[in-house]
């Protein structure tokens, strides 16, 4: 863990990875408070965890398997009454690749 | 009607006799809501037709004398979701989502002729640790309007603790449930992982997040686990374990138990006046018959950056769903795709949320996965092997549930460490997935400090056990906020 811990430039590749986008005074404030919290991170680097299995889950149960069964579930109308914005029965959205930039 | 002077046992009492109907409870219970919570605002959205046609059709039916809850109301964080009742957690990004089903626990609620009256507020996404990070109102505690509940199940607890409700649902993921219900001098109890089915729950930190209750007394809380714990096919983490009753050891008698105390939860980052109240708790199990012994957890100091590296993974990874298409907020005037997800998530998510999805993300990406998020898996091992190894001499472990007593509004949201501190005790319990409640334990400068009792796996009956004797022989749990004479 390096000294210098997160910067600017990292903070906008992050954020494009979590697909967020923020102002220049945004990206100020989570660039600060972000080096505070990994800067306070860096105390697990004193941990001697040489060998140490990690644990990723601590539930008491291997695989919860149930029959194949198929079920009906049509929800459609229910499910398309939550989305934004709908055609025909289905989800509208913009168009996928914007190659005349008039997003239609 | 509030719920100061009457536990579950009256009330069902009450309700058996007729002394008062389901449906003229549930509509005491609105009228008093009325003017309780525009003090507090521990809630954003009523169910008030349908709480009110539930109780009749629950009176046309008859109270079943053998279940304590029917009839009786409860408040509901709104990030479990409810069938056609709108469910935010208090995000603006869910602002107008109406689900399409209830969560198992819901649903648990409903079967048992619960009367669900609201959702209550929290920190978006249960993000937080005083319900600021709410994205539509700020709750109030009770016992000084100028301080905050809590969190993230703020509301719930503040519902609970104002006298609104004599039962609440929260969440716990780092202590939300406990944290709440030590700032408002109520109990809270989060489960062992996997005692409670997570269905309906909206993801935060999947291997962390248990639903558990909120209750003015032990014996209420007990009960009101009874009725959500269990086996759900909808959950594969949910445990076949059978669940006991409860209520069953609920005798006072606690003599020969064998209690820890880590030296850590008495350290210089707890408030003086906490250490007070706990070496006043210690005193009287020992009283009671109980030993208590110093003993150490010596890698729980490491969990507040374990937790916060690992619930902001699992965090960033759930939080992915959220994208402006199927369901939630869409920004408007997008061009493209693309557009659609950064737009939808920038404008639709609050700072916090943000920033856990920064630390989630950063954690898992290429070049620092291993020091972060493989190194936090690894110290969450350590912590679960100190407690294992107290485990193995002790029946309990007790200390504070938080650091300090119930701090100003807007004293600590502005510095995320300081407010991720606040964590330090109730984290190591999530990281394990250990069963941990907060009951009363005494007041410092006038505002409640928690007691904190934390037990092996799936033994949520010996914390209610201890629990119980405790409060028989204590009267903190009758002490209720004063808020201007309106009770």
């Amino acid at each position: 863990m390096a000294e210098e811990r997160i910067n600017a430039e990292q903070v906008k590749h992050v954020a494009e990875l979590a697909k967020l986008e923020f102002t220049p005074d945004q990206l100020d404030m989570f660039t600060g408070q972000l080096e505070k919290i990994i800067g306070m991170f860096e105390e697990l680097s004193k941990v001697d965890t040489t060998g140490v299995p990690v644990t990723s889950q601590v539930n008491d149960r291997r695989n919860a398997l149930r029959d194949d069964v198929a079920v009906q579930s049509n929800q459609r109308q229910a499910l398309l009454a939550n989305a934004p914005e709908t055609a025909e029965g289905l989800i509208r959205v913009p168009t996928i690749i914007d190659e005349s930039g008039d997003g239609e | 009607m509030d719920f100061f002077n009457q536990d579950l046992t009256s009330l069902h009492a009450d309700l058996v006799a007729k002394k008062i109907s389901a449906a003229e409870l549930t509509q005491a219970t609105f009228d008093n809501m009325a003017k309780t919570d525009a003090k507090v605002d521990a809630f954003l959205n009523l169910n008030a037709d349908a709480a009110l046609k539930n109780a009749q059709a629950i009176d046309a039916k008859g109270i079943n004398v053998d279940n304590l809850l029917a009839g009786i109301p409860v408040g509901v964080k709104d990030n479990i979701v409810t069938k056609g009742l709108t469910t935010t957690a208090a995000s603006k990004m869910l602002e107008n989502f109406v689900p399409v089903y209830n969560a198992t626990v819901v649903d648990k609620m409903l079967a048992n002729d619960m009367v669900i009256v609201g959702k209550t507020n929290m920190d978006e996404f249960a993000m937080g640790g005083s319900t600021e990070n709410s994205a539509f109102k700020v709750t109030k505690n009770p016992w000084d309007v100028s301080r905050v509940p809590g969190g993230s199940s703020g509301g719930s607890a503040v519902a609970v603790a104002s006298g609104q409700v004599p039962v609440a649902y929260g969440s716990d993921t780092g202590g939300s449930i406990r944290q709440p219900a030590s700032f408002n001098g109520i109990v809270g109890m989060k489960p062992t992982y996997g005692r409670v089915s997570r269905w309906g729950l909206i993801a935060f930190g999947s291997s962390l997040d248990q639903i558990g209750p909120m209750t003015r007394t032990v014996k209420d809380n007990a009960a009101a686990l009874n009725l959500i714990a269990g086996n759900d096919v909808h959950d594969g983490t949910s445990s076949k374990r059978e669940v006991p009753d409860f209520t069953a050891g609920l005798t006072g008698d606690i003599k020969g138990m064998k209690i820890a105390l880590p030296k850590e939860y008495m350290g210089d980052g707890i408030d003086p006046k906490v250490r007070e109240v706990i070496k006043n708790a210690v005193k009287q199990f020992e009283d009671l018959g109980a030993t208590v012994e110093e003993v150490s957890l010596p890698h729980s100091r490491y969990g507040v950056s374990a937790y916060y590296i690992i619930a902001s993974s699992e965090a960033s990874s759930n939080l992915q769903r959220f994208d402006g298409i199927r369901y939630g907020f869409r920004a408007q005037d997008v061009k493209n795709l693309e557009d659609v997800y950064v737009r939808s998530r920038s404008e639709g998510f609050g700072d916090e949320v943000k920033r856990r999805i920064m630390l989630g993300t950063f954690s898992l990406s290429a070049g620092y996965y291993d020091a972060y998020f493989h190194k936090a898996g690894q110290v969450r091992t350590m912590i679960i092997d100190d407690f294992n190894k107290v485990f193995n001499d002790y029946d309990l472990i007790i200390g504070p549930t938080a650091p300090t007593p119930a701090f100003k509004i807007g004293d600590e949201i502005s510095d995320p460490v300081t407010m991720y501190m606040n964590d330090v005790l109730t984290i190591p319990v999530n990281l394990a997935g250990l069963p941990g409640m907060s009951i009363p334990a005494g007041l410092a400068d006038g505002m409640p400090v928690g007691l904190q009792l934390i037990g092996k796996s799936f033994d949520e009956s010996t914390l209610y056990k201890a629990g119980y004797a405790f409060e028989q022989a204590t009267d903190f749990h009758q002490a209720t906020p004063d808020l201007g004479g309106t009770n």
